[in-house]
């Protein structure tokens, strides 16, 4: 009788700590690069995020020791001109992803600690919206890289 | 019933619409597939500073093929995917891109010196040029293309964003307006309309 509530409590708990499985843990990060300006003016880092889990997901920003400042952002283009907003909380749905990408959403990185160059690895945390965060290598492309085109770093294992 | 007169009056009159709507410069109309400007806005006219700290005015480009572009150095993302796409076209044209230039004026002279503009418009495409000037040089060029731009509220630590025309104005070699570039435009429609200002007059 006691080890039946025992049990039951345990299969609760293990059962709850699925259904809230970290939110970095469920999202697999790809594409990640960072578009590198001369100087100190700010970069836009931009990444694809692909939700595994069943539970939606929310990013929230990012961290980094390579630069002091961090926002998530979004550009838009209406009646011919461009502007950029703050984003709080981008949502990515459960099996679903999305896309940081030039001209739309993107993170702004800003006050390099020091002089980020093209080729060089840049570790960013992604913080999501239940504190969990996702370490993910963003590789520097010149300021005139037009994408992800190139072919992808070798990965090494986690 | 009109008299002679009149009736000379009103043909010299059309002949002078004629004249005007083909450009000061009698600019030949061509197939272009962009939005024509041909004879709506203005020739070309600014005074400002050059990336290499030297003083510029729209005449120093007469005989090349600009494209005419606003934005700002603290822009991380769509002035450097439009400078990025603008150098994809650039090599596109091949060798025929040495008869343009990429003005890129900054909305943002604050913060945008010549020297900051030169790293910055470099690091995209040899043929661009960064110009910066007093805020109402830079206004002046804005206004007469009936451009914009907004400076937003700025952040607790001082910086802001400067919302601004995505649209490139392309001049043909005497300076006059020919078409209009926007992000929703095709990026083979622009190397099509550069290429046909480009074999128009090309200095022998």
């Amino acid at each position: 009788m006691k080890h039946a509530r025992l049990f039951a409590l345990l299969a609760g708990l293990s059962l709850a700590a699925g259904v809230h499985a970290a939110a970095a843990d469920q999202v697999h990060a790809s594409h990640a690069w960072i578009r590198v300006l001369p100087g100190a003016l700010p970069a836009g880092g931009y990444v694809t995020l692909e939700n595994r889990g069943d539970q939606p997901v929310a990013l929230t920003g990012a961290r980094s020791t390579a630069y002091a400042e961090v926002m998530l952002h979004h550009s838009s283009t209406q009646g011919g001109v461009s502007r950029m907003a703050m984003v709080e909380s981008l949502p990515i749905p459960a099996h679903g992803s999305v896309v940081l990408a030039p001209g739309g959403y993107h993170l702004m990185l800003m006050k390099p600690a020091a002089a980020v160059l093209p080729g060089n690895q840049v570790q960013l945390q992604l913080q999501f919206d239940d504190g969990s965060s996702l370490p993910v290598d963003f590789l520097a492309r010149p300021a005139n890289a037009l994408g992800d085109e190139a072919p992808a770093p070798a990965h090494s294992g986690h | 019933m009109k008299s002679p007169r009149t009736r000379l009056a009103a043909l010299l009159a059309l002949l002078v619409a004629g004249v005007l709507l083909a450009g000061c410069h009698g600019a030949t109309p061509l197939p272009f597939r962009l939005t024509d400007l041909t004879g709506h806005m203005p020739q070309l006219e600014f005074n400002l500073t050059s990336d290499e700290n030297k003083p510029v005015s729209a005449v120093d480009y007469r005989g090349k093929v600009v494209l005419l572009f606003f934005g700002y150095t603290h822009c991380p993302d769509v002035c450097p995917l439009t400078m990025a796409q603008l150098h994809v076209v650039m090599k596109k044209l091949g060798a025929q891109a040495d008869g343009a230039r990429i003005l890129f004026v900054s909305v943002d002279p604050a913060r945008d010196t010549p020297a900051v503009l030169h790293g910055y418009v470099n690091a995209f495409d040899k043929h661009a040029i960064g110009l910066t000037g007093t805020p109402r040089a830079v206004e002046a060029l804005v206004k007469r293309y009936r451009s914009a731009f907004t400076r937003e509220p700025s952040g607790k630590d001082g910086n802001y964003e400067v919302s601004h025309s995505s649209a490139i104005y392309v001049f043909d070699r005497d300076g006059n307006p020919r078409v209009l570039y926007t992000p929703a435009d095709k990026q083979d429609d622009l190397v099509h309309d550069l290429q046909l200002l480009l074999d128009q007059g090309a200095p022998t």
